[in-house]
């Protein structure tokens, strides 16, 4: 099982309403389902993914987050997960606003382009990044806003976002991240999870 | 046709009141049965059939000798395996396969009902359908399924009866008939009630029947249900049996060959005014209207799980319509997947052999019938 889905996991209180956008071939799903007492739903865009959860019984809507969010009603489940989604979408503002309308509490993870192996690639080879996280090349990728796990605490602060808490995932190893320590992490972290409400 | 001897039907005693104000009680509703009913009576499915369908889903109809209208969806390891589930499929009232409907024999007249028969509505047929699980003694269904006119059947049900189904596939359809819908009925009534053998509704059924008209009705709803990309990739502008246009009005194009062979099979198998009272029904079709305009209400105390299809080529009840119900049930929370399979196929695609298609329901079901009985879900 994938770190990061078992960090989510813990994040969620039970008996809770889940909303997993982007939810791919529905793991993130199927974890929750067996290792914890919620209602879970997911939204995702593409035709196989959503057969094959389908096929499995999930609940999940075909549909593109830009778009079909709009559907569901304010403050409608107690968490919604966006994992290493965000830098796929055209608007990444306007998704996180819906995000915060949709959900009490929001669940975003990020593949981190502040960490250090990517931070020498560009230095010293100076190309575009290609990491385990982040397989594409640069006329391929779905990433169209990259950004580091400072850069997304920044907009939070920006736009008046409460981060409730924010956790490093570095391989196998999580840690958590606080403002005294966001430079360091930012430099080690693969991908950062955050605890967000409006 | 004697073959009517084989068809199974109950005997709705009590009175039914319809929409349109009538009542009706002790009349038949025809049915069959696929596959068996469990020791705890959770594995039953019912099937609503189409504007021209009828219980008979699958193997062959008796009546007509055809293969079943949904013989690639239902039966032993299919989408819905009846090696696993206990299919019911029942004729709408108001059909032509031994419910009650227009063509019964009215026994002080000794002849069909005719348009003496009252309008009825999905609601209607819907009522008269619930029948079947006090038949059956099922507390509840496993699911509802059904695509075009079975789909909004699926959604009526549901509405009516919010727990007697765990599961609802509705399968392209829409919850309220639009303008277009309506005026390609029309179009269809329009073609039988201009058959000079349609008597105001009131031929004998034997010797004079309205098959003209009945024929072009078919062949105008035909075209709809086909896309234009499969209707060209099919005939494109092929000639039917000559090297050359023969300049005159014989069917030139295999596309008009085709069409006439389906208008010509149709009128032997199908009833005229079944025709006029099943499209009358879909057009009065309004779940939103019937919940003052809020299509979240008619699912407002259901627990169902909603399992929705549409197909990329059907304009007759485009994604578009079907996503409106997928949103209804989003705005109220409901249990809903949805999916919309790509296939040149057209509307009609709910009926052919779509493997995506097939292969998703049969999944589909399978795992939640576990799911649910491991109390995941």
């Amino acid at each position: 099982m994938k770190e990061e889905f078992k960090v989510i996991s813990k994040l969620i209180d039970e008996k809770s309403r889940v909303l997993d956008v982007g939810c791919g071939d529905g793991i993130l799903m199927e974890y929750l389902l067996k290792n914890k007492v919620v209602d879970v739903r997911g939204l995702e865009i593409s035709k196989e993914k959503v057969k094959k959860c389908l096929s499995n019984g999930l609940a999940v809507v075909e549909g593109n987050a830009e778009y079909d969010l709009k559907q569901f009603p304010d403050l409608s489940f107690d968490y919604v997960i966006l994992s290493q989604t965000l830098q796929a979408f055209m608007s990444p503002e306007n998704v996180i606003k819906d995000l915060l309308r949709v959900g009490k509490k929001v669940i975003v993870t990020i593949p981190n382009f502040g960490h250090w192996k990517i931070r020498v690639d560009l230095l010293f080879k100076g190309e575009m990044p290609i990491t385990k996280n982040l397989p594409y090349e640069w006329y391929n990728t779905p990433n169209l806003h990259m950004c580091t796990i400072q850069d997304f605490y920044n907009f939070c602060n920006n736009k008046g976002i409460n981060i409730f808490k924010t956790i490093s995932l570095n391989g196998q190893k999580t840690s958590k991240i606080t403002p005294s320590n966001l430079k360091y992490k930012n430099l080690i972290s693969e991908l950062g999870i955050f605890l967000l409400e409006k | 046709m004697s073959n009517f001897d084989k068809i199974k039907s109950i005997t709705i005693k009590q009175p039914l009141k319809l929409d349109c104000g009538k009542e009706i009680s002790n009349f038949p509703l025809a049915y069959e049965t696929y596959g068996n009913l469990n020791e705890k009576k959770d594995n039953a499915i019912l099937v609503f059939h189409a504007l021209t369908g009828d219980q008979f889903a699958s193997g062959q109809n008796p009546v007509t000798n055809k293969e079943g209208w949904w013989n690639y969806a239902v039966g032993p390891g299919k989408a819905f395996d009846t090696q696993k589930f206990f299919v019911i499929c029942a004729n709408v009232i108001g059909g032509c396969m031994g419910s009650y409907g227009p063509g019964t024999i009215d026994p002080k007249i000794n002849k069909p009902i005719g348009t003496n028969f009252p309008v009825i509505t999905i609601n209607d047929m819907v009522n008269a359908q619930h029948y079947l699980l006090d038949h059956f003694k099922i507390e509840r269904l496993f699911a509802v399924a059904g695509g075009s006119m079975g789909g909004m059947q699926v959604l009526q049900f549901v509405s009516n009866f919010p727990n007697k189904a765990k599961v609802a596939l509705p399968i392209a359809c829409t919850a309220s008939h639009s303008a277009q819908n309506i005026a390609f009925n029309e179009l269809g009534r329009q073609a039988i009630m201009s058959d000079t053998n349609w008597k105001d509704g009131l031929y004998d059924g034997k010797t004079s029947n309205p098959d003209k008209g009945l024929a072009v009705a078919r062949m105008a709803a035909h075209i709809t249900y086909l896309s234009k990309k499969g209707l060209q990739e099919k005939f494109g502008r092929n000639l039917q049996e000559r090297s050359d246009l023969k300049f005159g009005f014989d069917a030139d194009f295999q596309i008009e060959s085709y069409l006439r062979y389906q208008g010509s099979v149709f009128v032997d198998r199908f009833d005229a005014n079944s025709y006029l009272y099943i499209t009358r029904a879909m057009d009065y079709f309004d779940l939103t209207k019937q919940h003052g305009g809020n299509l979240s209400k008619a699912f407002k105390e259901s627990k169902t799980k909603f399992f929705i299809i549409s197909f990329t080529s059907d304009w007759l009840y485009p994604t578009s319509e079907n996503k409106d119900i997928v949103i209804a049930l989003n705005a109220i929370g409901a249990d809903v997947g949805f999916v919309e399979i790509k296939t040149d196929k057209g509307h009609d695609s709910f009926l052919l052999d779509v493997p995506d298609f097939l292969s998703t329901i049969k999944n589909y079901l399978s795992a939640t019938y576990i799911n649910i009985n491991e109390r995941r879900i």
